[in-house]
């Protein structure tokens, strides 16, 4: 099933790069098109970061990801480049855990 | 400058930008790795899907616990802002025959950004070419460098990799957030994802905060100060 899913939204998100080069630009040229279109990034991203970090399951908690989250906030704020911040995520969480097991 | 300097220029930013993003491949890998998928599952999501965003965004989704298809809607949703790159590349390219189904694996935010605000037709293909290509190799080969480190180190949650993933999409996020409507957006979409997460399905609630971005884009109005909305 996994597989299934994955060959599937990977053929799907080619061929959605593919119909941009190939359809006229009119077909998608309607102001809310090209807003939802903008739209759609932010607010998946934002979802998957409040669910990425706080959900357990179908259980929302605060553990140590809420710590790491907060770390990459600081590094972004500190203008660090991308894969900066997701090591000082990673190693904030980690260290807490060396802490505080189990959290 | 002349057209040979001008083409090193671009030549030498995109390979820059190639090797940055390239390099986070590893990020990606290690993360896939964690949330249970197999080295082989992490590198052909690179391979076929190709396109970072969707690829944090299927692992993500599938790590915590939620149905394959739900991560695969959730990838596709984020895939559609690459037709619109497409659209806006098309002209530029002008790519015709067995280079425009080539071309399209690439179409991604970076080689983008480094195409569409070049001068001539020339050095917008130069931009793409050389970024798109040095993406998809370096990208390719860190993701399975990362996910066969990701396999090796045992619980990812020692080391934080769990937390390693909100890190990731806070920061494919950030550049967004400097207009003040995507704030908006983006608080209500975390908002309403976090009150989906007790009463749905894992993997629901990340689908359920794209309708809010659709909602949005419905009920708010272009940039039109005089309008009103009712």
């Amino acid at each position: 099933m996994t597989w299934v899913a994955i060959i599937g939204a990977g053929v799907g998100c080619y061929l959605l790069k593919l119909a941009g080069l190939s359809l006229p630009a009119r077909v998608l040229d309607h102001p809310l098109v090209e807003r939802v279109a903008d739209l759609i990034p932010v607010a998946l991203l934002a979802a998957l970061v409040a669910v990425q970090v706080f959900a357990e399951g179908t259980r929302l908690t605060v553990d140590a990801r809420l710590a790491g989250l907060a770390a990459a906030l600081v590094a972004l704020l500190l203008r660090a480049p991308f894969l900066v911040v997701v090591f000082v995520a990673a190693a904030t969480a980690a260290l807490l855990r060396v802490v505080f097991p189990g959290w | 400058m002349s057209d040979s300097d001008l083409r090193r220029a671009v030549v030498r930013d995109s390979l820059g930008v190639g090797i940055a993003t390239g390099l986070y491949g590893i990020s990606f890998g290690a993360v896939a790795a964690a949330g249970g998928l197999s080295v082989a599952q992490t590198c052909a999501l690179s391979l076929v899907m190709f396109t970072g965003a969707s690829q944090f965004a299927f692992v993500g989704v599938v790590a915590t616990g939620g149905a394959p298809l739900s991560g695969a809607l959730t990838a596709l949703m984020l895939g559609t802002r690459n037709t619109l790159y497409g659209l806006k590349l098309a002209p530029m390219l002008g790519f015709r025959g067995w280079r425009r189904p080539l071309a399209a694996q690439v179409v991604i935010d970076e080689s983008t950004a480094m195409s569409v605000t070049r001068e001539t037709s020339a050095l917008a293909r130069t931009g793409f070419v050389t970024t798109g290509a040095a993406v998809f190799v370096l990208w390719n080969l860190f993701t399975c460098v990362g996910a066969v480190a990701g396999n090796l180190i045992g619980d990812p949650r020692t080391y934080g990799l769990d937390a390693a993933v909100g890190g990731a999409f806070l920061a494919l996020l950030w550049p967004r957030l400097s207009e003040p409507r995507n704030r908006i957006i983006a608080v209500c979409a975390a908002a309403v994802a976090l009150g989906a997460v007790p009463v749905t399905a894992a993997g629901v609630p990340v689908l359920v905060a794209g309708g809010v971005a659709l909602l949005a884009g419905v009920l708010t109005r272009p940039s039109a100060p005089t309008e009103t909305s009712g």
